[in-house]
């Protein structure tokens, strides 16, 4: 008893899935330069994705400017990022990384009840600040979703560009690929660390901002990021960042199109499916293009 | 200019390094011989830094480098080409290069002025620099690795087997590039398994065994003394 | 030998004090005995993997959960309800995960597995509180407790000394037996894949059977503690196969002390305490200065409470 799907509503999920695998690939781009650098897995990614929307909230609650409340939360997490990465995180490198993950734990759960401490428990909301509709096929649908990507798109097209020139981007990638000899070139390693940590969370921050219009703003919302974070970061390739950018959408289209057939509840196993599939068949990742 | 002082390092419970003392003076080419194992390559990793010392003192123009992270260490003028090379391979020549450049204090003309230097000592790099690192060959990247530790203006370049798996050709060029580096003042503290070179380049040159300094003489005097060559490193 | 003799003075002691426990303590705190001894024995299955082989598994909630479901099952669909019936089926569902656990274990290392037993968990969790014709949702499940039942001995229900009695009786048990694989070779071989997996391979040991036996062995303990859980309480829900559990779990081991058998119970009862006691001033917020002890201890105490009390005991 198949159901015809129409061929609309497949387009209509293609374009919701690269809206979602953007603001993932936000995420996930952080995620996996973090790991890439200094073999952290940042178990408390999302918990930085949530606090920077609930930051954005608040500015936006204050001063009325969503471009305002952007900008202060990303900023904001990303000093946050770098006080929390000098202060816990620098002490463990050397250590094995069940220490990091152990640790990066431990932080996500002080961060997800501080947040519930300091805002309370109920939603915040982030109005959207381009209104409006255009008519894709069947839907009235908002031009902010389409601003959304285009926009996580460019802070990811930034940040690619900063690794490939200036003085940073070389210290930066010089430290991933080997951080002794980086160190031995004068590079400030421990510094490059802290920076690279600053940078993802300063990322995760935008994307929570980006996605309170979506998905609104809870104390819960960040271990789904993590989640949906590892998986995509294992998909792509750890360490690899057009790996984890591509892996981020695709996981997202999965989820899109199962939640045509099933709940958007159920949607999710898609992404673990395709986590485990990976593991299984490519464990290297899916868009690495030789398994080393 | 540099002086190791019994110095003891560690690998985990392996005590590898039993009390050495080794001096390099301002501009010298100083020899380090020894069989695989006795520990040249971890002297050269305590002097940077890259392993702590449990014993002994490294002192560098009369100042304790103790507990100083590598990244200081190469900025107080002490520049290391390890024994693979380990150029970063991702990264184009010229990145390579700018690892060393971008210090503070150098101006752009500085910059550049150093590269033509160093592409003029090594055009085959002005050839390939926009390409990535691990693209060269062998004999390419020890030239790589050894320009980009020039980059950083040092001191002192502690080199590790530069011609390990080179052709007798690029042993010429590694044996050009040492007289090019001492000729500009920049002193060398080279650990080598290729005896010949070793001793034409050196002044003086210590052999090490077991993770000691067994003999330490002007190369000069080395040269022809056959029977210590023999007895310490079996050639 | 006289540490020998210490050590199972001192067991007897904590033994005595068990059992004696629902005699004199209030009902609330009757209750929390017998809880801290479920987690306990959750905690100890985990230490087999994060102590003694270390694999970190983050997905403890679902065999945990699974072993509750299977109980539950059983206490539904079989009338009368039968314990054993039930701690069967609590086992079988738990040791299907733990299969599947178990096959990834031999293939991922480190981090891939322990993000793989992350998404496990999850995927159980959705699966359970959707599909909710089978499961109650997030509703969950609950039934009647079953009595103590040995055919044609004795069929008397439970009372909650009694079921104290059972669960520690169950607990004890699978310490002795948890104990005494860790301390055989087979519990050596674990720990030296623990400190250099590499190396054990090179020796010649089939690195993935032991995996697949540590796996199983931990999820079908963990199983274990859920079907106690179940019975303790006479309900099921998601929220137990939720990802929070298994933090818990983690927690547990680290604060208790990892690879000591001993230290995670005594995590866990630390944690329960603490959660108790600090609730009455934190409310929901215990977890603040929880997870500050516990990213502290990471870093600085790793061995755990039992380590750094062992270490002041042997100077």
């Amino acid at each position: 008893m198949t159901v015809p799907i129409p061929i609309e509503q497949i387009l209509v999920q293609t374009v919701n899935g690269i809206v979602s695998g953007m603001i993932l690939a936000l995420v996930a781009s952080g995620l996996t330069l973090i790991f890439g650098i200094m073999d952290v897995v940042n178990f408390a990614h999302g918990e930085l994705v949530m606090l920077g929307a609930f930051v954005g909230a608040t500015t936006l609650a204050s001063t009325g400017s969503f471009w305002l409340a952007f900008v202060t939360a990303a900023l904001v997490i990303a000093l946050f990022g770098a006080v929390l990465q000098a202060s816990t995180l620098r002490p463990l490198l050397g250590r094995d990384p069940l220490t990091t993950i152990l640790a990066t734990f431990g932080i996500s759960l002080v961060l997800q009840k501080y947040a519930l401490w300091q805002w309370g428990p109920s939603a915040r909301k982030i109005q959207e600040p381009i209104t409006g509709q255009f008519h894709l096929f069947y839907l009235e649908y908002p031009w902010y979703r389409v601003a959304t990507a285009i926009f996580a798109a460019a802070i990811i097209g930034a940040l690619w560009l900063f690794l490939r020139r200036g003085k940073y981007g070389i210290w930066i990638r010089a430290a991933t690929q080997d951080r002794i000899m980086a160190s031995a070139m004068g590079i400030p390693v421990p510094l490059v660390h802290t920076l690279v940590f600053a940078i993802g969370a300063g990322m995760a921050a935008a994307s929570g901002v980006l996605f309170g219009p979506l998905g609104g703003v809870t104390q819960t919302m960040g271990f789904d990021f993590t989640l949906r974070a590892f998986i995509v970061v294992v998909v792509g390739g750890m360490g690899n960042l057009g790996g984890s950018i591509l892996a981020s959408i695709f996981v997202s289209l999965l989820e899109a199109y199962a939640s045509l057939v099933v709940s958007p509840a159920q949607a999710v196993i898609a992404s673990f499916v395709a986590l485990i599939l990976t593991l299984l068949f490519r464990p290297t990742g899916l868009f690495v293009p030789t398994p080393k | 200019m540099l002086a190791l002082e019994n110095v003891h390092t560690y690998y985990g419970k392996s005590h590898i390094l039993h009390g050495v003392s080794i001096e390099v003076g301002r501009g010298e080419v100083v020899g380090l011989l020894g069989r695989n194992g006795v520990g040249k390559s971890t002297t050269l990793k305590t002097t940077m830094g890259l392993v702590r010392p449990a014993e002994g003192r490294v002192v560098f123009e009369g100042k304790d480098l103790a507990g100083l992270a590598p990244h200081k260490v190469a900025h107080v003028g002490i520049a290391y080409v390890p024994e693979d090379r380990r150029i970063f391979r991702l990264l184009s020549v010229l990145e390579n290069l700018r690892t060393g450049l971008e210090r503070p204090g150098l101006s752009a003309e500085r910059r550049q002025a150093l590269l033509e230097k160093v592409y003029a000592s090594f055009p085959v790099l002005r050839e390939r620099r926009n390409q990535a690192g691990g693209t060269l060959s062998g004999g390419e990247q020890q030239m790589l690795a050894i320009a980009r530790a020039m980059m950083l203006e040092p001191k002192i370049i502690l080199l590790d087997e530069p011609t390990e798996g080179l052709m007798p050709r690029m042993v010429s060029q590694i044996r050009e590039i040492i007289a090019i580096l001492h000729r500009e003042g920049v002193a060398i503290l080279l650990v080598e398994q290729n005896v010949p070179l070793t001793l034409e380049v050196s002044s003086r040159v210590y052999i090490m065994e077991k993770g000691q300094v067994r003999h330490h003489a002007p190369a000069a005097e080395l040269r022809g003394n056959h029977a210590v060559i023999h007895q310490y490193l079996g050639v | 030998m006289t540490r020998d003799v210490g050590y199972w003075i001192g067991f007897a002691v904590v033994l005595a004090l068990l059992t004696a426990a629902p005699l004199v303590l209030p009902e609330f705190w009757r209750r929390f005995a017998t809880e801290i001894l479920i987690w306990g024995l959750l905690a100890m299955s985990s230490d087999i993997l994060i102590g003694y082989t270390g694999m970190v598994s983050f997905g403890h909630s679902a065999f945990f959960g699974l072993g509750m479901y299977g109980a539950a099952a059983a206490l539904l669909g079989v009338r009368p309800p039968s314990l054993w019936l039930a701690i069967v089926s609590g086992l079988v569902g738990a040791g299907v995960v733990a299969v599947f656990v178990a096959y990834f274990s031999t293939r991922l290392r480190d981090i891939y597995f322990s993000i793989t037993t992350l998404v496990f968990s999850q995927i159980f969790y959705v699966v359970i509180f959707t599909w909710t014709e089978v499961t109650g949702g997030e509703n969950g499940l609950s039934f009647r407790q079953p009595p103590f039942a040995i055919p044609g001995v004795v069929s008397a229900a439970f009372t909650p000394v009694t079921l104290h009695w059972f669960v520690l009786g169950v607990v004890t048990l699978s310490y002795l037996v948890l104990r005494r694989v860790t301390q055989s070779p087979f519990g050596k071989v674990l720990q030296a894949i623990r400190e250099n997996e590499a190396r054990t391979r090179a020796i010649g040991y089939p690195i993935e059977r032991f995996k697949i036996v540590a796996v199983m062995l931990s999820g079908l303990f963990a199983g274990l503690a859920g079907v106690l859980y179940a019975i303790q309480n006479k309900f099921a829900a998601p929220d137990f196969v939720f990802f929070a559990v298994s933090g818990e779990v983690v927690i547990f081991n680290v604060m208790g002390g990892m690879g000591t058998l001993v230290g995670p119970v005594a995590g866990a009862a630390f944690f329960l305490l603490l959660r108790e006691g600090l609730s009455r001033f934190f409310t929901e917020y215990y977890l603040i200065p929880v997870g500050i002890i516990f990213t502290l201890m990471v870093m600085f105490v790793p061995q755990g409470l039992l380590g750094f009390l062992r270490r002041r005991l042997n100077p």
